[in-house]
């Protein structure tokens, strides 16, 4: 039920139903027998939980984080715009050709005030899935997004935007369409807008469909969230001719938030609720508003002009290399 | 794709092209014709019997699309660190180094080309597939940025497999990099021009790539997103036979012209001429 279905989650399961067990009705009525109060006698066990809980989650590896980030319950981008922001208007379409549901977007309040949002999108059950392509946006998609961010731009809202993808769609159709020129457009075009654009991560950040909606003056990411240049699996086939070595893969890949931030790639990691976002959605809502607030006062003073350059030097400054005659 | 035995270089297992006497003759990959190494060459690596336009490394490009002695290479000292201490890196940019005519998967610097000064970058896909790491990126924002500050109009030649999957998000980065510099260069008015070359794919195509003003791309090149088997296909679709080649991309409205290889001489000149004549004059400054 809490969708304690990982491996690594196992000593909590078994921790969770064992004080289920004890807490429910049978449980209860023997304890009574027994002439024992469950309320007390069940403490210890929660305090071990709570600190096996702190221990797993604390210390979860690149693959495990992978697994949280895609969890089937974790929280979405309409989860978040729904608690986050007022009076959600959605919009739909690119104005070309089609309207890609694997990204919604559409205006909306933050305490009061006008901003335009922008979310990838993946499905909760099969059929929703399935319309959305499981979160893979095509050409129209992105298209969608940069007409949508367009908006904000038109009439001077600050843009949020959420990442949460697998990747870009990579079928004949995406092809046909032009979803490189897609992704491309808007990593330029993003790079140019004339608002604050503040992007969060909140759970996987596939390779270039995630980027897509990723440029922006401020990258936030979600604890367990993480961002990728490729796939663990992706990975793994590649330079193991094996799949099943994504664990390593992702090992090498590092694709942590973590390690994004110590790589100066994202500003802040935003603690999830012990277990992670899906196990309090609320909470986790409200940290990310406090977030996403304290992040668009911080621009807000800032001309268009100083907003623009420095989403610039911002991304001409992403890189590690060394600089020196060789030899 | 590439050509067995070219140059009479022993090929990667160490053997000549089958059958054929190493450094005279060479075989072509796309229709099996043995040519004789001379007349191969002479016609720019592409086969004189079916056309197939084979790979050239980044000083053959050069030396096909510059004015003689025109470029003066920028940035040559850029050399890749290993961020991630991914597995395999370091041997893999050794191995690179050793083997490729390049110190990067990328040469960028000034020239002339048919008279007109313009920046040019040229991928290499003997370096590690062209794939965009840090260096790379860096040295085509750079190169960009050189554009901006001399307003010549800028080239790419593009060649590569995609990011470079060992420096991790810093490489997924380079797509944003490159392009925001692209759009820099858009808002002071200055040309852009684009040559696809084969193969152009995955992260390296969708960013800078497809931001030219003007996308040429040479004849039967690989283009596209994802390669033909990364693509989770739906069950029942057909792929078309040129399927993510250049003249698919032609044909879906992605790129402007394909142009042979003999031919791009003469399409660089006409767009530069083009663009001299309609530079803008005063500079426009990103951001305002
Ligand atoms: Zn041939």
């Amino acid at each position: 039920m809490q969708g304690t279905n990982f491996d690594f989650e196992k000593p909590i399961a078994e921790l969770e139903a064992m004080i289920a067990s004890l807490k429910s009705v049978e449980g209860r009525s023997k304890a009574a027998a027994e002439g024992i109060d469950i309320d007390t006698a069940v403490e210890p066990l929660e305090l071990e939980l709570h600190r096996v809980m702190e221990k797993v989650y604390g210390n979860l590896s690149a693959w495990e984080k992978t697994q949280m980030a895609r969890h089937k319950d974790r929280p979405y981008s309409l989860d978040y715009i729904r608690l986050i922001f007022d009076d959600f208007f959605e919009l739909h379409g690119d104005r070309l050709a089609a309207n890609d549901e694997a990204i919604v977007g559409g205006l909306a309040k933050l305490n009061g005030q006008p901003v335009v949002v922008i979310g990838q999108q993946k499905g909760r059950d099969l059929k929703e899935r399935q319309r959305r392509n499981f979160g893979s946006a095509r050409a129209e998609g992105f298209r969608k997004a940069l007409r949508i961010a367009r908006l904000a731009e038109k009439f001077r809202v600050p843009l949020f935007t959420f990442v949460d993808t697998a990747g870009a769609a990579a079928d004949l159709r995406a092809e046909e369409h032009g979803v490189s020129e897609a992704i491309a457009r808007n990593l330029m075009e993003f790079s140019l807008l004339r608002i604050p654009v503040i992007v969060t991560v909140i759970g996987e950040g596939g390779s270039g469909g995630a980027l897509g909606v990723a440029v922006g003056d401020r990258v936030l990411m979600l604890e367990h969230s993480v961002y990728s240049v490729i796939s663990p699996e992706g990975c793994a086939a590649i330079l193991w001719r094996d799949k099943a070595m994504a664990n390593e893969a992702a090992d090498a890949l590092k694709l942590t938030a973590q390690y994004a931030h110590q790589l100066n790639l994202v500003d802040e990691i935003l603690p999830e609720p012990l277990g992670g976002a899906h196990r309090n959605v609320t909470d986790m809502a409200l940290t990310l508003k406090e977030a996403l607030v304290r992040h668009l006062n911080e621009l807000s003073g800032s001309g268009e002009t100083t907003l623009v350059d420095g989403r610039y030097s911002r991304l001409r400054s992403m890189g590690v290399f060394q600089e020196k005659v060789s030899r | 794709m590439a050509v067995s035995g070219w140059f009479g270089r022993k090929r990667k297992d160490g053997s000549p092209a089958e059958g054929v006497p190493d450094g005279i003759a060479v075989k072509c990959s796309s229709c099996s014709q043995i040519l004789f190494v001379r007349d191969f060459e002479r016609n720019q690596k592409v086969c004189t019997k079916c056309g197939h336009h084979h790979r050239l490394n980044a000083h053959e490009r050069l030396e096909i699309t510059v004015d003689e002695d025109s470029f003066e290479e920028i940035d040559a000292v850029l050399q890749s660190a290993d961020p991630l201490l991914f597995p395999e890196y370091r041997e893999k940019l050794h191995k690179a180094k050793n083997t490729s005519t390049s110190s990067e998967a990328v040469i960028t610097g000034t020239a002339t080309v048919e008279g007109f000064p313009v920046v040019i970058g040229i991928a290499d896909f003997t370096f590690m597939g062209g794939s965009m790491g840090s260096v790379v990126g860096e040295k085509i924002a750079r190169a960009i940025e050189v554009g901006i500050e001399k307003r010549f109009p800028v080239i790419m030649f593009t060649a590569s497999g995609g990011a470079r999957m060992q420096e991790g998000l810093l490489s997924l980065m380079q797509m944003a990099k490159t392009s925001a510099a692209v759009g820099r260069l858009g808002t002071n008015g200055i040309p852009f021009i684009v040559v696809l070359t084969d193969p152009t794919t995955g992260g390296t195509y969708a960013s800078y790539s497809c931001l030219g003003d003007v996308i040429l791309a040479e004849p039967g090149a690989i283009i596209g997103f994802a390669g033909r088997r990364v693509g989770n296909q739906e069950v029942g679709v057909k792929l078309p036979d040129n399927f993510q080649t250049s003249e698919f991309q032609l044909e879906h409205g992605m790129i402007d012209r394909i142009v042979p290889r003999k031919d791009l001489p003469l399409a660089l000149k006409t767009l530069l001429e083009f663009f001299a004549l309609s530079a803008v004059k005063e500079s426009v400054i990103a951001g305002n």
